[in-house]
């Protein structure tokens, strides 16, 4: 009895709530005509196109930063990446590859300075990092008409310049990671074995980095910089650091969700990709200063699910293509519980 | 008073009895057996080591939510001869049982009395509260007056009802706190949480005749306070809790201070650590300070030059805010500092804490919450946290060097080693620092400063706020440290007597300045000139200044 309490203590009631929740729905599923195998499926799919830029809060999360509310900084890093590898001219695995050589120093670059720009506004980070994504969205809707790209899969056809707002990443990465060992069971159930491998060396390098004499200094940055800073650590520059290691992970989180969507989304398609990667983490049972691999693993796979599965059942049951709004409320439903319990201290 | 509360023991019916209560917090036992009764008019004080078990206890009579979140407790609470099972402490309240905390719980910019009645307050009906509901009733701000005036002079203190708190002096508070319950009618029992704690000494006193005045009219007082004397002269019976028992449970009268002490630590307690003699002349200069200013708010230091000396335990005293904690926070970087530091020959760079660290140096913060500790981390981090990453210790070189894996083995090692060394009271070695009391988690500091194994550690006020057998272990481990390790140490503290305890020699900070520095055997009466800023050898000579 006190082994379960502990349990419940330590995995937390709102897990367990959304938990079963999800599994309720697995469970109405076949009687309303939903396929578990394809529900399943969809699933870890959307579990493995998201996990990496979940993954992209925990550094920051650890070094006191708060939640990457730029994660579309990120993202910009990761486009400019990823555009620029079809620009050069590279298909298929390689362009895949390259697009993540390509969005380093880019991410690295971004980071750097929206680092320097977190550190003179210790206290307000979150607030000023969401200003941070939106403006550089904004600059970037400019800079895609700019910038001389002319790869004609990319520019528009009518001018020969500037880049469309979507480009399809067929021929080029498209499933570069979902087709590496894909199997498939029965009819409808792929399990995308190469991307869920790639999130979880993306894990592994998070959670080893967090084990070594400098992830343990960023730990402590975040947990009381008086006291790391009493320990000789340069709290600027661990803090730096983080914003660089979210910042090229964002990069690579988005890479990965378009070699699996098909789809590059230029313009403002980085604009609303921060708050479902914030959600999930809280979700997962993280704090503004507390988060392991655990509550990435965890509250990306919940987050996900639920978005997976709720619009196809609510839809079988009621009959009526309503799966936009009812992705919306729901989406944006646990979006607002998810930062309502971002005060929760948690473990 | 003794003999009054002796005499109704034997007639009345207890007011408070509490039998065989027992609580564990996940398996962790911090209450066993606990039994004890209170009549009315008596007043019980209640002493013990932080993490005795008081505060425990005291929120299991107030039904406090912490309590059933963890599981409830074993036992029966009984007032009144009526079994009692508080679900809140609303409860509690409405059953007349009354509690002052340490932390202030009052409205800065309401008076005394709104503050005392709040949410009380005595209502005039009108037309519109007939219509409407009695939330629109006007407050009837005489009969308000009248009755905080006369729970103040309950108190028997000067203390007018319309005084904003936030003007008032921190005694005040403290009795407009003990005011508010004294207002309430129905009051039997009331518990004070470290009342004197805030207090002067002339405030204490005149709490603690209020206090007796308070039982003549029969109301029971549970006291809780770490000042021994005042338990004695004012409790009829004196509790003592030690692991979460009752370890002693006898009338005041005839108790002296070590008794009491012996039984909250359980084992002879001398305060004083042994003097010794040693020639700090014969050594060599470890450290010499010069022309040091530091910019601290509240304890700035304007110009500060001493010659530290190899072994020596040197003491800095001083009045609260002349610059005493200035001196380590600045020679350490937290706080900008100028000047110069020679350390072993080669001079430090100022403001920059890992310069000081490498040099060989540690520093244990007056601070512990905020400088000294990871609260939300466990134990063994912190204590490992500091010597990993100035020393690379703690770590395994992977791929060459390239990567330092934290070694979990040998963090666990030292922090087994040190809870085992100086007896830190703790659940595991991964319990969460901020779980601690406060004496232990002063331990923790010392742990981690001595994991460094520096050549000169800093300790700052390493006996401020714990009890007095985590006392006299600190100091004694700090002379041990200093002996066995052949460490110099500077310790810093507002307490003198612990100063000249164990110190060798202490200088007095004044101003910002050195104002003298004297061997820890000259007279009291010549620290206490030079903490107001006069020359004990003047003054002898009928000086200037006088």
């Amino acid at each position: 009895m006190i082994k379960i309490r502990q349990f419940i203590h330590s995995f937390g009631w709102p897990r367990i709530i959304i938990g079963l929740f999800l599994l309720s729905l697995f469970i109405i599923a076949p009687f309303v005509g939903v396929k578990i195998s394809t529900s399943l499926s969809d699933t870890l799919i959307r579990f493995g196109m998201n996990g990496v830029m979940v993954l992209a809060m925990v550094p920051m999360i650890h070094s006191g930063c708060g939640l990457n509310f730029g994660l579309p900084l990120g993202i910009i890093a990761g486009l400019l990446g990823g555009t620029l590898s079809i620009q050069f001219g590279f298909t298929g695995g390689t362009s895949f590859l390259m697009a993540i050589i390509l969005a380093t120093p880019f991410g690295i670059l971004f980071g750097w300075g929206y680092g320097k720009l977190l550190n003179r506004v210790k206290g307000g980070e979150m607030m000023i990092a969401t200003y941070v994504g939106f403006s550089s969205v904004a600059f970037m809707c400019m800079m895609w008409l700019l910038l001389p790209y002319n790869h004609p899969t990319m520019v528009w056809g009518y001018t020969g310049s500037g880049l469309r707002t979507t480009i399809s990443t067929e021929g080029f990465y498209l499933h570069a990671l979902n087709n590496f060992l894909q199997f498939r069971i029965g009819e409808k159930f792929l399990f995308p074995t190469g991307m869920i491998l790639f999130f979880a060396l993306m894990a592994f390098l998070v959670w080893a980095f967090l084990h070594t004499k400098t992830g343990t200094a960023m730990t402590a940055v975040g947990s009381n910089p008086v006291f790391a800073r009493a320990s000789g650590i340069n709290i600027d520059r661990t803090r730096t650091m983080s914003v660089i290691m979210s910042t090229w992970l964002g990069a690579i989180g988005i890479l990965v969700y378009q070699q699996s969507f098909g789809f590059i989304q230029l313009y403002m398609g980085p604009f609303y990709m921060a708050l479902p990667a914030v959600s999930a983490i809280l979700i997962g049972g993280a704090s503004v200063n507390k988060a392991s691999i655990a509550n990435v693993v965890i509250g990306t796979f919940l987050f996900q699910g639920i978005l997976t599965m709720t619009p196809s059942v609510m839809n079988s049951i009621i009959h009526t293509d309503m799966s936009e709004v009812i992705r919306i409320v729901v989406s944006n439903g646990m979006i607002l519980y998810a930062l309502t319990r971002k005060a929760e201290v948690s473990r | 008073m003794t003999d009054e509360g002796n005499c109704m023991k034997a007639n009345s019916a207890p007011l408070l009895e509490m039998r065989n209560i027992s609580k564990d917090f996940f398996g962790n036992k911090v209450l066993t057996d606990v039994n004890f009764s209170l009549q009315p008019g008596e007043i019980l004080g209640l002493v013990g080591e932080n993490g005795a078990g008081k505060t425990t206890l005291m929120k299991i009579l107030f039904g406090m939510e912490e309590i059933h979140e963890t599981g409830g407790y074993g036992g029966d609470v009984v007032l009144g001869g009526n079994m009692v099972h508080y679900q809140t402490p609303f409860d509690a309240l409405a059953d007349g049982i009354g509690m002052v905390h340490q932390e202030f719980s009052l409205l800065p910019d309401f008076s005394a009395s709104e503050n005392i009645l709040l949410n009380r307050e005595p209502k005039t009906a009108t037309l519109v509260s007939e219509v409407f509901g009695d939330r629109l009733d006007t407050i009837d701000r005489k009969t308000m007056h009248t009755k905080s005036a006369s729970a103040i002079a309950k108190l028997g203190v000067d203390l007018d009802p319309e005084m904003l708190v936030s003007e008032m002096p921190v005694g005040y508070k403290q009795f407009t706190e003990i005011a508010r319950e004294l207002s309430k009618a129905e009051i039997k029992l009331l518990v004070l949480d470290e009342p004197t704690a805030v207090l002067t000494e002339r405030e204490a006193d005149i709490l603690l005749s209020a206090m007796r005045n308070l039982a003549k009219e029969g109301i029971a007082i549970i006291f809780i306070s770490h000042r021994l004397q005042e338990i004695i002269d004012v409790c009829d019976t004196v509790m003592v809790m030690r692991d979460g028992m009752i370890i002693k449970n006898a009338p005041s009268q005839g108790l002296t201070i070590p008794e009491i002490a012996k039984w909250m630590v359980g084992r002879d307690v001398g305060t004083k650590v042994a003097h010794r003699d040693f020639d700090f002349t014969a050594q060599p200069v470890i450290l010499s300070i010069e022309n040091l200013w530091v910019d601290m708010p509240g304890e700035t230091v304007k110009d500060v030059s001493i010659d530290i000396h190899k072994g020596e335990i040197l003491g800095f005293g001083g009045l609260a805010g002349q610059g005493k904690l200035g001196v380590p926070n600045g020679a350490m970087g937290l706080f900008p500092a100028g000047g110069s530091i020679t350390f072993e020959g080669v001079p430090i760079e100022l403001n920059q804490p890992r310069k000081f660290l490498d040099a060989g140096m540690a520093f244990v913060s007056e601070d512990r919450r905020g400088v000294g500790l990871l609260l939300d981390e466990p134990l063994d981090w912190n204590i490992s946290f500091t010597a990993m990453q100035v020393q690379d210790k703690y770590l395994r070189k992977l791929l060459g060097g390239l990567i330092n894996w934290r070694n979990e083995k040998e963090i666990e090692e030292v922090a087994k080693k040190y809870i085992k060394s100086l007896e830190i009271k703790c659940t595991s070695y991964r319990q969460l620092a901020k779980e601690l009391s406060g004496g232990n988690q002063q331990k923790v500091c010392l742990a981690k400063a001595f994991a460094v194994e520096p050549k000169l550690l800093f300790v700052s006020e390493p006996t401020r706020g714990i009890d007095i057998g985590a006392k006299s272990l600190v100091l004694q481990v700090l002379r041990d440290y200093n002996e066995r390790m052949g460490v110099t140490i500077v310790m810093i503290s507002s307490e003198l007597e612990e100063l000249r305890s164990i110190c060798d020699r202490i200088a007095i900070v004044t101003d910002g300045r050195i104002a003298g520095i004297l061997p820890s055997t000259a007279e009291s009466a010549d620290f206490g000139l030079l903490m107001v800023g006069k020359n004990p050898e003047e003054h002898k000579a009928g000086g200037l200044n006088d």
